[in-house]
């Protein structure tokens, strides 16, 4: 792996290969806003808003730091007129389902999203697939996915497996930006018997 | 059968199969396709071989269940060789008539020809036809003449004799050379050159290539692909070897959607006799040139036909696109260099090596080469599938091979490309049909799919189906496709419901940006394209709807009111007996009149209204005049009294 030198926002910034512009940004102090990003997790590039403008060959393009790699003499602006808007609707998209999610209302204030631009759909679950792919990737126990697809997509824990493997763990609690994760739990929780000691149901 | 080792022992094959048929030999063609089938033509396939048997003639005459030849509006289509006499809507009931008068008679049964509406003359042969006469039908032309599951029949047309020019004297590099210089562009929307996909595979490094399939057709309305893998599957499975042998890849897939059953069929058909052959296996006609195939049915989500959808749910896993920086033809299924073309593509490939590159090149316009399968849909006379060179306009599809619009309607638009493609308004119909043209007027290419809109049709109602078919096939990993799009389809409801409201237009730009611009793949960068192109030549009907509550083309349903006008109305009490709400007012000798508030607008009065009557109007953006007296109701009819 050999260093590079890209530009970001006017700074000269080091990075080695294979680093996204996400990773180079953030070893140089710079800071890009993510909602799916997790450093111990595979790039998912779902959420968006860590887009930003690259110069490529002369042409400006809107890509996404989290996934797009960086690469010598790559002019990265992370912000702009238009990556502002962007950032800002989809903000507002996302607080039409958590209007009261923490990390949420402070990125609104700062690329000043309104909260109630769209009708409300409370759902609270932003789709950021942490809880997913940190039991998927991390604990390598799939006790929670998503089921169905778009609009009807929704984050479920696995009665069968939750069951057996939750208790102890609930590592992807503190992960979640909004309350959704915990609000699936506690309905698989209640959906599934208690197990008769401490580790779980047994078998 | 044994494997062919050679290409001699191919040709000899070849040889003695020609040998064994008769070109003078009867031979009844009925289009066993899926629409045809629809349309009863195993029922009629049935019908000819017991009517054959029963005149005993079975022996002389060859029947044959062929691929579709794409008239599919006039199924179940029978084409009789060698003096190739088309019938068109063929029953059982005419087989008979068929059997006697054509093939014993050599006599033209007059009723099953197809008749020009225009000129009211009768066309004897398949080549006759205003619909295939002004096409150029150089792929799914043989779909009529071959049984899909018969390798013998490939093989006669000339099967399989590109993929022997290939490997008995062409090197991988001359074979890309010769689909770089044709300038092949991949027909399943995006329109990139196939040699310079192939040509990255061929560099990338990695050793372990593949090339793929992609029959994952799920646009509505279209359905040229499902035609090609069901009607004349070794020509794609050809097709794909040669890529193989181009690429440097052993492996090939086929992503096939599983809600093609036929298709699935045909080409696990067409693999099994490919391999018993040696068309696909070890050393192939001793070239030392191995090569398999794998067909793979989806689960049905739309999705999957984005490339990189696809090579995940390949891989086995939730078909969701990934983010792609580095192109699947350098890293794609399982991080290796995969090359995918849409099966048209590949069903260009033997030609092109047949023929030659120059041949390819001179049909089309100059940066878009060859011939395009469209699916001609909608409101058209002739709908079916038609073949035309790149470069002819759309009013000539339309009008010379389409038969124009039915019922005496006025043309409006027609929608290219798919659901995320655009429509295209009337004073654009000269457009010439190209990748680059289409793209330019708003619209694309995309796979084929050319949806044709009367004067009836509601565009902002149009923009609100594509969208809504949109969100629906949305996976939902990204935020802008899965929430943008949610957010338009409300308010493209909201304003053909008439809840439209000032600015509505604005957001549904601002929308439209944030999903082209940061959505994760192709799906939600196009989808607004609907949308926008409706927005950029009917803007006039978005402010109808939203400012005077009014629906220019009278079809959003919340909008429109019916009226009965009483100088018209006959009093025949067909709409007051059907309307479902009993909203009618109405007896013999009586005008009828509508309740306004029972009626639910289902438009059943509008339709049963006998035309010679056309008493019920539409009304929209304006009141429905105040029903007539009671008192001035009754008719009284003078002429009718016996």
């Amino acid at each position: 792996m050999s260093e590079i030198l890209l530009q970001i926002d006017g700074k000269e910034v080091k990075a080695m290969e294979g680093m996204t512009v996400l990773e180079a940004a953030q070893g140089a102090g710079i800071s890009i806003p993510t909602l799916c990003h997790h450093e111990k997790l595979e790039p998912f590039g779902g959420c968006r808003l860590c887009i930003v403008e690259v110069e490529v060959r002369g042409w400006t393009n809107l890509v996404v730091s989290c996934v797009y790699p960086a690469a010598q003499n790559l002019v990265v602006r992370t912000r702009s007129e238009k990556v502002d808007r962007i950032r800002k609707t989809i903000l507002e998209l996302l607080l039409a389902h958590a209007p009261d999610a923490f990390e949420l209302q402070g990125l609104a204030k700062a690329y000043g999203a309104d909260k109630d631009r769209f009708e409300k759909e409370a759902s609270f679950c932003i789709h950021c697939g942490l809880c997913v792919r940190y039991c998927a990737e991390v604990k390598k126990l799939n006790a929670v996915g998503f089921v169905d697809r778009g609009v009807r997509k929704e984050i479920s824990f696995i009665p069968e497996i939750a069951s057996k493997v939750c208790w102890d763990c609930k590592e992807c609690f503190p992960l979640c930006p909004t309350s959704a994760l915990q609000a699936a739990y506690v309905l698989t929780q209640a959906l599934t018997s208690p197990p008769s000691s401490k580790t779980g149901s047994g078998k | 059968m044994a494997r062919l080792n050679s290409p001699e022992a191919l040709e000899n094959f070849r040889q003695e199969i020609l040998s064994k048929r008769d070109p003078k030999t009867p031979c009844i063609s009925i289009c066993a396709g899926a629409g045809c089938i629809a349309s009863g033509a195993d029922e009629v396939i049935a019908a000819f071989k017991e009517e054959l048997e029963k005149q005993d003639l079975t022996a002389d005459v060859d029947t044959k269940g062929t691929g579709c030849p794409g008239f599919c509006e006039r199924g179940p289509v029978v084409v009789i060789y060698p003096e190739e006499i088309c019938y068109l809507q063929v029953t059982p009931g005419d087989v008979p008539e068929i059997v006697s008068q054509t093939i014993k008679g050599k006599k033209v049964v007059e009723r099953l020809l197809y008749v020009d509406p225009a000129t009211g003359e009768k066309a004897i042969h398949e080549s006759d036809i205003s619909f295939y006469k002004n096409q150029e039908r150089n792929i799914i032309g043989s779909n009529i003449k071959i049984d899909p599951k018969s390798i013998e029949d490939y093989l006669a047309i000339g099967g399989y004799s590109a993929l022997v020019k290939v490997l008995s004297g062409m090197t991988a590099e001359q074979v890309l050379a010769e689909v770089k210089k044709s300038n092949l562009r991949g027909r399943g929307g995006a329109g990139f050159p196939a040699g310079i996909k192939w040509e990255g595979s061929r560099n990338a490094p990695e050793p372990i290539k593949y090339v793929i399939v992609n029959a994952d057709e799920g646009d509505p309305g279209a359905f040229m692909d499902r035609a090609l893998l069901e009607g004349n599957p070794h020509s794609i499975l050809e097709g794909l070897i040669i890529g193989g042998y181009a690429v440097g890849a052993h492996e090939g897939y086929i992503y096939v959607r599983q809600e093609y059953p036929l298709a699935v069929e045909n080409i696990n058909i067409a693999i099994g006799q490919a391999e018993a052959y040696g068309f696909i296996g070890k050393n192939i006609f001793g070239a030392g040139f191995d090569f398999k195939v794998i067909v793979h049915q989806g689960a049905g989500a739309f999705v999957c036909g984005e490339s990189t959808a696809l090579m995940t749910a390949l891989e086995g896993r939730v078909g969701e696109p990934r983010p792609k920086y580095v192109r699947s033809n350098i890293k794609g299924l399982w991080e290796r260099p995969s090359v995918l073309n849409n099966v048209e593509t590949w069903a260009n490939v033997p030609l092109i090596i047949n023929k030659g590159a120059d041949w390819f090149t001179q049909i089309g316009t100059e940066s878009s080469k060859g011939t395009k399968i469209f699916s001609l849909v909608g409101k058209i006379t002739n709908t079916g599938l038609v073949e035309v060179p790149m470069g002819i306009t759309l009013k000539d599809i339309i009008y010379k091979i389409g038969g124009g619009i039915p019922g005496g309607k006025k043309f409006k638009a027609v929608q290219t490309g798919g659901p995320s493609g655009g429509c295209i308004p009337e004073d654009q119909l000269d457009l010439k049909v190209g990748f680059d043209e289409l793209t330019k007027a708003g619209s694309m290419m995309g796979s084929g799919g050319m949806i044709v809109m009367d004067e009836d049709t509601c565009m902002v109602d149009v923009a609100r189906y594509f969208i809504h078919f949109l969100t629906d096939e949305s996976c939902g990993k990204c935020v802008p496709c899965r929430e943008g799009l949610r957010q338009m389809h409300k308010i493209l409801t909201n304003i053909t419901e008439g809840k439209g409201k000032a600015g509505d237009i604005e957001l549904l730009e601002e929308l439209s940006e944030v999903t082209k611009e940061a959505s994760l793949c192709a799906l939600g960068k196009s989808a607004p394209n609907p949308f926008l192109s409706t927005l950029r030549y009917f803007r006039d009907e978005y402010e109808a709807h939203i400012k005077e509550k009014r629906c220019p083309a009278l079809s959003c349903k919340e909008l429109i009111s019916y009226y009965i006008d009483p100088a018209k109305c006959q009093a025949c009490l067909i709409c007051a007996r059907k309307c479902p709400a009993e909203a009618i007012d109405g007896g013999k000798n009586k005008i009828h009149v509508i309740d306004q508030e029972k009626c639910t607008n289902c438009g059943t009065c509008f339709e049963v209204c006998p035309s010679r009557f056309g008493a019920v109007k539409k009304f929209s953006g304006e009141p429905v005049p105040s029903p007539i007296p009671e008192e001035e109701r009754n008719i009284s009819r003078k002429s009718k009294e016996k």
